[in-house]
Parts: structure tokens; sequence; C-alpha cells
């Protein structure tokens, strides 16, 4: 009988290795993280995975609700002027005091020239700094949602940031990060402690953080792995612990395998295209001299050249909620209101015939391989339901990094009809017109992420009103009639609602947020 | 010392080499070892017939597919990833099923392997080309010239020619990313296959043209006084090609799966302008969710063309071999 009783042991041993064991979770995403500068580039992979190390003055919780972080309250003294009680013993991953000086100057660099954040803040909201721990934001005139996106507005540290040269923004489409788009310094549960772009990134948790955690990792691996294939394999073979976005296809394999879960949800993310309504001439077309995107008639046959249905069924796989408008119904009460133009292939034709091009036209798309839902194969199906119609499409899809400097200010808007996705990080409606439906100039001024560059002047002064006024049924009025007018001019074409697919180990508990940010706080591991 | 011009010297080995025999030249073919040998194993016949039948199915595409895959206008994501007919819910109208966007795989790959053949066929033209120049001008020149590109060529042996390919490629599309893809894919694809296949040539016709040259017509050639450049050309050249064809044809089947490669890795042809290699590509994100056929019946294309461009090559080898006769 000694035999088994030393087998015992050895099990028990064993078992109790595992436990003592450092947690590692290994997740992969299928973009890349490239620079790691909090305000190089406003997309929800780059925020969500640097909001690990950094922090903002707020964060949102489970259920994405506004909660205290790197300030411990605040009030609003009067309606022009909020004051943040900074946490105090706050500490840096280097060691360095968190004080009122560092959000001072975060400020003064989130709005600086290159940041893609500028709108986190206003450029008339002025920052005094009453003592260490204590900073007064005063507006010129009230607005009663200036820190709904401060979650996502990361606070760095001036010394480090300073001491390594490191203060002007490295933005998305620059070649040479500075120091700080290569090293992160936050204040966050973890700290990076390599980074390799496209190859791997690896956090460490920071010992010295000011709240109590409730995961249980210790290190974090991230490998960027932009085959959905090679993805989910990794996550079928136990390779990773996580995998995200998992194709929709696969849903059904991954949930009937042993040992993993997909985890599906809605997501606030409306993806829609949009078209160059600001050039004389169109960069990409073979119509010369005029701009058929700043035909309203134009806009409204392709928005009813496409079938919405098809792609939900198809492409989608039924995971995804056509959408009338640029907003997720779960975030503006006033939806239920809105219904799409219908398919109509023959009305589109009719439309453009109108418009003076019975013969349609061709036109070059931009569109992201590697980032939304099936983005490319939306993209494709859209070509092939608009060639119906006399739209020739020349599909340029390519993955995100290149993407987004093309199309976007960095790049100088360099695209005549393109996709994009937009998830209102503040969770309000006034996210979406100050960024996507205000007038712009060539530099991006105004609405940057308004790529098309149409200008509406009521929408301008919508948006003015909607941001300063207080009585909540007004401004969701006023939130419904811009929407409309988006909608009656087809200034864009909203495709849908896209939904979460996340892979998971059932080794892993975690939290999936609709706003699909991945934050390891929320994770444990057994 | 009687004078004898170039001219009349040249015209003269002209005569010789021009000569025509008796019996037509298909009739020659018919009576030859060759053809003899040919006939007399079964698997090259069959391997001929089905290459024949790939060659002809690739070059008639828009005749012979029961869809154009690229008109947009023709097709409907609704018949997205339609089964094979001998399965459910087939539809009769896609023999071999659809892919993600509803294009009939069978016209797919019909199209896809078209453009497979086309960068193969360009591409052993043009690394036969670059080896069979080089390799003149090694074996004939000597010296330090046959030195350098010897050595330049044995440098590139130790790399295997995916990698290089894939290095040529990847220096290509960093210098010309601004451009179109759809514009440069082919002509990058054909070159990094080009360059990474050119040693073979290169070696096999150094090695032949170091034999001949020393042999009595060429030095002829050379008293009479024409050029070198003519010698290599006209004379060495004629009497070098008979390897060269052999290793042509094997590397049409290598140049055609390393196209295939380099297009799954997506660095090939890009999907607009599906080769085989771009279908399987696609097809491999649908493994998993049951839809194999997406994957399964361009990877049985490409089997099936390098299987048999491979049997051909092995016999032609074989055939010209004078010591296997």
């Amino acid at each position: 009988m000694k035999t088994p009783k030393i087998f015992a042991a050895m099990l028990l041993a064993a078992g109790m290795g595992t436990a003592a064991q450092a947690e590692t979770l290994k997740y992969s995403f299928q973009g890349t993280l490239n620079a790691l500068d909090p305000y190089g580039l406003n997309e929800t992979f780059t925020l969500s995975s640097l909001g690990n190390t950094y922090e903002g003055l707020t964060r949102r919780n489970e259920n994405l609700e506004i909660e205290p972080a790197l300030a411990e309250r605040w009030e609003i003294i009067d309606p022009k002027r909020w004051r943040f009680h900074l946490r105090k013993g706050v500490k840096f991953h280097d060691g360095g005091d968190f004080t009122a000086e560092d959000v001072a100057f975060s400020v003064d660099r989130v709005r600086s020239e290159g940041s893609d954040l500028t709108t986190r803040i206003g450029p008339d909201v002025t920052v005094e700094i009453v003592d260490d721990h204590t900073v007064d934001f005063v507006l010129s005139s009230p607005n009663p949602i200036l820190h709904s996106e401060w979650d996502t507005f990361y606070i760095m540290d001036k010394e480090w940031t300073t001491e390594h040269d490191a203060i002007k923004v490295t933005s998305a489409s620059d070649t040479t990060p500075n120091y700080a788009g290569l090293h992160a310094n936050g204040t966050g549960p973890f700290k990076i402690v390599s980074h390799e772009p496209g190859v791997k990134t690896v956090y460490e948790k920071f010992d010295g953080w000011w709240d109590t955690p409730k995961h249980n990792l210790d290190t974090v691996e991230f490998t960027p792995i932009s085959s959905d294939a090679t993805r989910v394999a990794a996550l079928l073979s136990g390779e990773l612990d996580m995998v995200y976005p998992i194709p929709v296809q696969d849903i059904r394999r991954i949930e009937s395998n042993p040992g993993t879960t997909a985890l599906t949800g809605p997501e606030l993310r409306t993806v829609f295209l949009g078209m160059d309504q600001m050039r004389d001439e169109l960069l990409y077309s073979d119509v010369k001299g005029k701009n058929p995107f700043k035909d309203a008639k134009v806009r409204k046959a392709l928005y009813q050249a496409i079938d919405i249905e098809a792609i939900k069924s198809k492409v989608m796989r039924g995971l995804s909620t056509p959408s009338a408008i640029m907003i997720a119904p779960a975030l503006f009460s006033g939806a239920d209101a809105f219904t799409r133009y219908s398919y109509d292939p023959e009305a589109a034709k009719a439309l453009l015939a109108e418009a003076g091009y019975p013969d349609g036209f061709s036109v070059g798309m931009d569109c992201p391989n590697d980032r939304y839902v099936n983005d490319e194969a939306i993209c494709q199906a859209v070509a092939a339901m608009l060639a119906k119609v006399g739209v020739k499409v020349d599909l340029n899809a390519q993955p995100k990094a290149k993407y987004f400097a093309k199309i976007l200010a960095s790049g100088g808007y360099d695209t005549s009809f393109y996709m994009l996705g937009w998830t209102p990080s503040s969770l309000d409606s006034w996210n979406v017109l100050s960024n996507l439906m205000n007038c712009r100039d060539e530099a991006g001024k105004g609405s940057p992420f308004n790529i098309g560059g149409f200008c509406d002047e009521e929408l301008d002064s919508l948006t003015q009103q909607i941001l300063v006024e207080i009585d909540k049924d007004k401004r969701d009025s006023m939130i419904g009639e811009t929407y409309k007018i988006s909608h009656d001019n087809a200034y864009y074409i909203p495709l849908h609602q896209q939904s979460l697919a996340w892979g998971v180990s059932d080794e892993v508990k975690l939290v999936q947020r609709p706003d699909n940010q991945f934050k390891f706080r929320f994770v444990t591991k057994n | 010392m009687p004078y004898v011009s170039n001219e009349e010297a040249k015209s003269a080995v002209q005569d010789r080499t021009d000569a025509q025999p008796a019996p037509g030249r298909l009739a020659r073919l018919a009576d030859s070892d060759i053809f003899h040998s040919f006939l007399r194993s079964k698997i090259t016949v069959v391997a001929a017939f089905v290459t024949l039948v790939l060659f002809a199915l690739a070059l008639l595409a828009p005749w012979v597919a029961p869809h154009n895959p690229f008109d947009l206008a023709s097709i409907s994501i609704l018949d997205a990833r339609v089964p094979p007919v001998w399965m459910e819910y087939a539809d009769p109208r896609f023999l071999l099923g659809t892919d993600d966007q509803g294009r009939d795989l069978l016209s797919g790959i019909f199209y896809g392997m078209r453009i497979s053949l086309i960068v193969g066929f360009c591409s052993v033209f043009a690394a036969a080309a670059i080896g069979i120049t080089l390799g003149l001008i090694a074996g004939y020149v000597g010296g330090r010239t046959d030195a350098l590109i010897m050595r330049i060529a044995d440098v590139q042996l130790t790399f295997p020619a995916i990698l290089i390919a894939l290095l040529i490629d990847g220096i290509a599309n960093g210098i010309f990313g601004g451009l179109d893809r759809k514009v440069y894919a082919f002509y990058i694809l054909i070159a990094s296959l080009a360059l990474s296949f050119w040693v073979q040539y290169a070696r096999t016709v150094r090695g032949s043209t170091m034999v001949e040259k020393n042999k009595e017509y060429v030095q002829a050639a050379r008293v009479i006084g024409i050029p070198s450049v003519i010698i290599m050309a006209r004379h060495i050249l004629p009497n070098v090609m008979g390897p060269v064809l052999v290793i042509a044809t094997i590397n049409l089947a290598l140049a055609i799966v390393t196209e295939a490669t380099l297009s799954f890795l997506g660095v090939g042809m890009p999907p607009t302008q599906p080769s085989l290699g771009t279908l399987i590509a696609v097809g491999n994100d649908f493994l998993y969710s049951g839809e194999w056929w997406i994957a399964i019946f361009p990877g049985l294309a490409l089997a099936l063309l390098v299987l048999n461009v491979n049997l051909l090559g092995d016999w032609l080898r074989d055939a010209l071999n004078p010591k296997l006769r």
C-alpha cells in the first residue's frame, strides 16, 4: 500500500504547486497594440488595453457606471466650476507621487497638437490647482457631462514624461514613437514590463496599486493574432485563456468544446458607412469635376441599395441589430421613433438617375479588415449590393493600423467612402454629435471624426444647446431632432450594432462590458 | 591570309544548323525516343491528360465557368455558404457550393487556377531568363565573373526559396505601400518568385556551358571571330536547353505551390483577384464552423494541378536523361 500513498502525496504536492503558482492570463485580440501613448489613438482596443496601466480621474465599473478612481470625489461648486478632490498616497509605477500638477499637465497634453483625444476636455476649460490634491475645472458654459468620458482620459506623470522628453504626443501615423509611445508609467493595477508592438505585450501586477485588487493575476500576456481561425485554435487548444473577438461562425464550436465558452452580448458600437461630402471632387472616383456624395439623393440611393437584413443573417449570422440612427438604442430613449429606409434597389436606381447618374459611377471604398466583426466581409457584401444599382465599388481593405492612419485627420482624411464604428465613450449622444456630426475644417478642428466632413449649421447649433441643457426631456427631444436631421439627409448610412463575442476558457472568470473594454482587474483565474 | 568576312562565316554556320531533315516535324516527333517513352508510361499519359484539362479549364474560365465570381453585380450575399450539391440545403446552381460572399466555388477555382497558372508560368519564364543569362555568362566568361555570380547563387541557395520570396515581397510592399495593391501585387509576386528560383537554372546552365565551350564547334566559331554574345546565344544555348526544360517543368509546380503559400499568408494575390492560395486562405476561416468546402475544394484543385505537373516533370527528367535510356 506504499505506492498509492506516495502517488497521492505526489498528486497533492502537484495540486498545491498549482495553487501557489503565479497566475498568468494569456489573451489575444485580432489587432495589434501599437504605441503606448494614451493620447495617441482614440480607439477602443488601445484605450481598453492602456486602461489596465493608466487610470483616469474617474473609471467605470462592471455596469459602466462612473465611479471615483484617481479622484476620490468631486463636487460642482457652481455650474461653471467643478472641484475634484484627488486621492492621496497614489503612486505611479516608477514610484512618483500623483498630484494636482500631473492632472494639469495631462489636461494640457491631451489638448495639444497630435493628440487624438482632444475632445476629452474642451478648449474653453481652464484648470486651477487649489492645492496638491484639489483641482478646479473652470468652464465657460455649464456642461453636465464634463466628466463622462474621463474614464479613458488617463493621467500621466509630469516628471516622468518631462524627464524622458515625451511631452509631444505620438500620433497614430507617426513612424517614430517617442519614449511614451514605447513605455508606460501609470497608476493602474498592472504595469507594462515589456512591449513589442505587433508581437507581445507583458503586464505585471503593480503591488503599489491604491485599490484592493479583486483579480488574482500576477502576469498578463497579450499576443495579437490577426487570423480568426488561428486565434480560435489557440483558445481551443488551451494555449490562450481568452480571445476576442471570435468569428460568429465559430461560436457553436467554442460552446461545444469542453472547457471553453463563448460570451456574447450586445455591444454599444454602431457600425456605419460615411461618405466624403467636403471635397469638390472625390479622390477615388470616375466622376470628375463634382462630388456625387454632396447630393442627398445619391447618399439615400446608397442607403437603400444595402440589404441590411441579408448582412445580418448571412455575414453576422444573426448577431447584429440593424440600426436606423447613429447610436445604440440602449443609449438613447427616443431610438424607437426611427426606422431605416427600406431596402429597395429599384428606388435606389431611380434616385441615382434623378441625381444625374443613371449608369451609376465608380468609387473607392476604404475598409478595415481587423477592427470590427466581419468588417471586410460586410464591405465586400456592400460592394456587391451597390454593384447591382450601378455603383462600382473599388474596395481597399487594410489592417486597422494602416487604415486609421489613412482615413483619419492624421492622414488628411484620405478617403471617399469608408466604414467606421463608434461607441460614445461617454455613453451619451452628445459625444456622437460632437465627434461625428459637427462641421470641421481640413485639419479636423470641429468634429475630428466627421471624416466625410459634411457641415450642417443646424446640427452644430443643436449640439451647443444640448451640451448646456440640464432638463432631460428637453435635451432628449433636441437629441432626437439631430438624429432626424442626420437621417433625413442621409449624412451617414448606419448599418448595425454588432454583438460582442469573446471566447473564454472556463478557468477564467471575467466581466464583459458592453463597451467592449477588457479590464484585467475584473479577472480571476483558477 | 584569305579574307573571310564575318557575315560569310556566320551564314556558313547558319546553313549547317538550318538544314532540315526530310520528314516533317510531327512525324519526327512521333518517331522520337521521347514520344515512345511517353506512350509507354501510363501514369504520364494520364498526368498529361489531366494537366491539359486543367490548363484548358483555367484558360477558358470565362467561357466554361458557370458564374463570373468577379462580377459583383451577379453575386448575392443571400447565397453565401451554400454547401455542395450532394449535401442538405444545397442549391443546384452551385455544384461545389459557395464561399462566404455567395460566390460559386467551382467558378472561383477555375478563375483562381488561371491566376495561379499565369503567375506560375510568368515567374518560371522570368526565373529561367535570369538564370540562363547569368549561367551562360558565368560558364562562358569564367574567372572572377563566374566566381561572383556563383557565390551569389550559393548564398541564395542557403535560404529556402519561400523565405526569399517573402523577403522580396515584404520589401516591395514596403516600397510601393502607398500604391494600389491590386495593381502591383501581381508583378511583385512574379518578381519575388523569379528572384527566388533563378539559381537552379544558373547552376545547370553554367555546368553545361563549361562543357560545351571547349567543344570544337564553339572553338571554330571563336576562331572566325564571332562575338561572344552571339556564340553564347546562338551556339551554346540550344545545346544546354534540355536540362533547363526539365527544371522549368518541375519549377512550374514549385512556383504554383510557393505562390499559393504566399497568397495563403496574405502577401500574394489580394482577395479581389484570388488565386488558389487566396481561396484556401479565405476558406481557412470557416474550417472550424463546419463549412469545409470553402477551403477543401480549392485545396484539392491545387493538389491535383501540382501533382500532375510534377509527374510530367519527373517523366521528362527521366526521358531526357541519356543514362536512363
